[in-house]
């Protein structure tokens, strides 16, 4: 019999642990799950959460992958903080890059210029914060919950990208395929050998810093009082409805720097395919690093990154669906949640002593 | 004319029935106190395996069956998270949607493009022969199902004992508890019928409107189921009517293009529901009798003091 007994303290420990044990369950029961549905599970496990880490040839792919992860995931962590549940970065990533790409087309036939790139990322931060303000207002103004607004006006996000590939920003010589133009050198992140674009760097910068408002700001101060003490947060005079609008501009600004950052970076152009879930997983992100911006970075960032590139290893060498990343990642979050309890409470192995039910 | 009307009407009728059914479940999870986010991913569980099962036995019954089973198994991790360790529902729900993506999609990759036989009308033929008879005879059982539960949701929840007892744990998780009734024991059960019923509206999809598998069939629709419950103010009946609503909205697109009208994107029809749904919400949610029905524990975890 195992129980659930309540610690004196909520145990610091386990606040670090849980996510490694985590880890481990989801390796654990992945393993089991996916040889029961007929694959080599002990294999599968072994290429998605350990060879991208061993293999020297692949932790580039798994910068590629973290940067935006890791960017829309540390935006989201400061509104979960304050119990603002952006679950719309999906949207507000892909307005970012669209808005970055406007700038790219209307410059596309000038002969270069510096300030194209840094315009064409203003653009697409200013347009994902853009987006998350129609839930701001909606939330602020009219007690619109979030969550439902955000998520469909990623929807809606969607098809406005799919509207302007097929119509009026479709490649003029591109044999009438859906997509855009290719940016020009100019409008491209530099590319660093072994490293990738430019955005990797610029992500983990991006981190710091949210960590640095975060732990060092009244703005970070009065973020996580709203958000664990909602009545001593009003006593104390600091505005809800404030924490909501900049919680959600910084997570929509973030969330479209890094759709442009993709945009100018690994994609080269805008696609229909353009949307691939990254909105959704550093949702997942945010919790693995338990809403810290360095724990995002260091933990959160790497194992997605990690699943990314072994899920699409593990598809060639295994003949794994796409789709079991995506089965991995939600494991991983449902374990996370559930080891959230050890914090408060310890197992207890054995009869219970008073015979309860 | 006549038969055009019909054929609208017919599409609507299609378009709002799984709605409906994803939206009564949550409404009744919600009125225990329990914000469950994982509808979409619910009803894809049961898409998939409704059509998987249909697939290999060839019996559309036993397909909603299992799909029922499906998702109510995935409404239990969902409740074993949030209801007995307390866990966030919110993040428990999203988690819960990604899962019901991912698993759905690689269960149905083997199932992409093929079809089952359709779980349509069963009535009689020369009952649903008549082009307005039709109208009334003419639908997959489902649809039945689905004006029938929200009569007996809708007796439940105002007439019945037991649906007393759940408003009570909704509203005041902790009177609830000291007078004696398990909260948790109650949560549960709503949250395994509100999987029940995602199962069958997810089977909508996969084998009445669509026999045939595509990722993610539901396009988004448990979101509106969600953003439907908010919309009835918690009420049964007044969800038929918002159901029927988006139903009506959700086919202009089809509509559209039936007709061969095209002064609008078709992109933009496709977006409009979406749409539709956050103006509708902004209407409801901005009077303030809305935010005093929604059941006043919703979303809170249980945590009985011993």
């Amino acid at each position: 019999m195992v129980e659930l007994e309540k610690r004196k303290e909520a145990s610091a420990a386990m606040v670090y642990l849980t996510p490694l044990i985590a880890v481990a369950l989801t390796m654990a029961v992945g393993a089991l799950v996916f040889s029961v549905l007929g694959y080599d599970g002990p294999a599968a496990v072994w290429a998605m959460f350990v060879e991208p880490l061993i293999d020297p040839g692949k932790w580039q792919d798994l910068g590629l992958k973290a940067a935006p992860l890791v960017m829309i995931a540390v935006g989201l962590s400061i509104g979960f903080r304050a119990n603002v549940w952006n679950i719309g970065a999906e949207g507000q990533y892909v307005v970012g890059g669209l808005a970055g790409t406007g700038v790219a087309l209307a410059t596309w036939h000038l002969d270069g210029g510096w300030w194209v790139l840094p315009l064409m990322f203003v653009a697409g931060a200013v347009a994902g914060a853009a987006w998350a303000a129609i839930p701001a207002f909606l939330r602020t103004r009219l007690n619109v919950s979030e969550i439902l607004s955000s998520l469909m006006l990623t929807y809606v996000a969607i098809q406005l990208l799919y509207w302007l590939m097929n119509g009026p920003w479709k490649d003029p010589d591109g044999f009438n395929f859906p997509q855009s133009r290719l940016f020009q050198d100019f409008q491209t992140l530099p590319y660093i050998s072994g490293m990738g674009y430019l955005n990797v760097p610029l992500a983990f910068l991006i981190a710091l810093l949210v960590w640095f408002v975060m732990a060092k700001t009244s703005f970070g101060f009065q973020v996580r009082t709203v958000g664990a003490a909602p009545q001593a947060a009003r006593y104390g005079g600091f505005s809800q409805e404030r924490t909501v609008w900049w919680s959600l501009m910084i997570g929509g600004g973030l969330a479209g720097l890094a759709g442009i950052f993709e945009a100018a970076g690994p994609f080269g152009q805008m696609v229909p395919q353009f949307p691939t879930g990254y909105g959704f997983t550093a949702i997942i992100v945010a919790f693995l690093g338990r809403l810290h911006p360095i724990g995002i970075v260091i933990l959160g960032g790497l194992v997605l990154a990690v699943t990314y590139v072994g899920g699409e290893s593990a598809q060639a060498t295994l003949g794994l669906p796409s789709a079991a990343t995506g089965v991995f990642q939600a494991m991983l979050l449902f374990f996370l949640l559930a080891t959230d309890i050890l914090i408060t409470h310890r197992l207890r192995f054995g009869r219970s002593s008073e015979g309860r039910a | 004319m006549e038969a055009m009307w019909i054929s609208v009407a017919m599409t609507v009728i299609a378009a709002s029935t799984p709605l409906l059914l994803a939206a009564l479940g949550e409404l009744v999870v919600e009125k225990s106190g329990v914000l469950n986010l994982g509808v979409e991913g619910m009803m894809l569980i049961g898409a998939v395996t409704g059509f998987a099962v249909t697939s290999a036995t060839g019996a559309p019954l036993l397909g909603i069956v299992a799909a029922m089973l499906a998702a109510v198994a995935g409404s239990m991790i969902f409740g074993f998270l949030t209801l007995t360790l307390a866990s966030n529902q919110v993040a428990t729900g999203l988690a819960l949607t990604i899962f019901g993506v991912g698993i759905s999609s690689m269960i149905g990759e083997g199932f992409v493009g093929q079809t089952i036989p359709v779980f349509g009308p069963v009535f009689p033929e020369r009952l649903a022969g008549d082009p307005v008879l039709r109208l009334v005879f003419g639908h997959s059982p489902l649809v039945y199902v689905s004006l029938v539960m929200t009569a007996l949701v809708a007796w439940f929840l105002t007439r019945s004992r037991p649906g007393l007892v759940l408003r009570a744990v909704g509203e005041n998780d902790a009177s609830a508890h000291s007078i004696g009734y398990s909260v948790l024991g109650v949560r549960y059960a709503a949250v395994a019928f509100g999987g029940a019923m995602a199962g069958l509206a997810g089977c909508f999809y996969s084998m009445v409107q669509t026999p045939m598998w595509a990722d993610e069939l539901t396009a988004g629709r448990g979101w509106i189921a969600l953003a439907l419950v908010v919309f009835s103010a918690w009420r049964p009946w007044r969800l038929l009517l918002g159901a029927y609503l988006f139903g009506a909205v959700m086919t202009f697109e089809l509509q559209a293009k039936a007709a061969g009208i095209n002064l609008v994107a078709p992109e933009f029809l496709a977006a409009l529901p979406y749409l539709a749904t956050i103006l509708v919400l902004a209407i409801i949610s901005s009077r303030r009798s809305v935010g005093a029905a929604a059941p006043a524990c919703l979303g809170r975890p249980f945590k009985p003091a011993t």
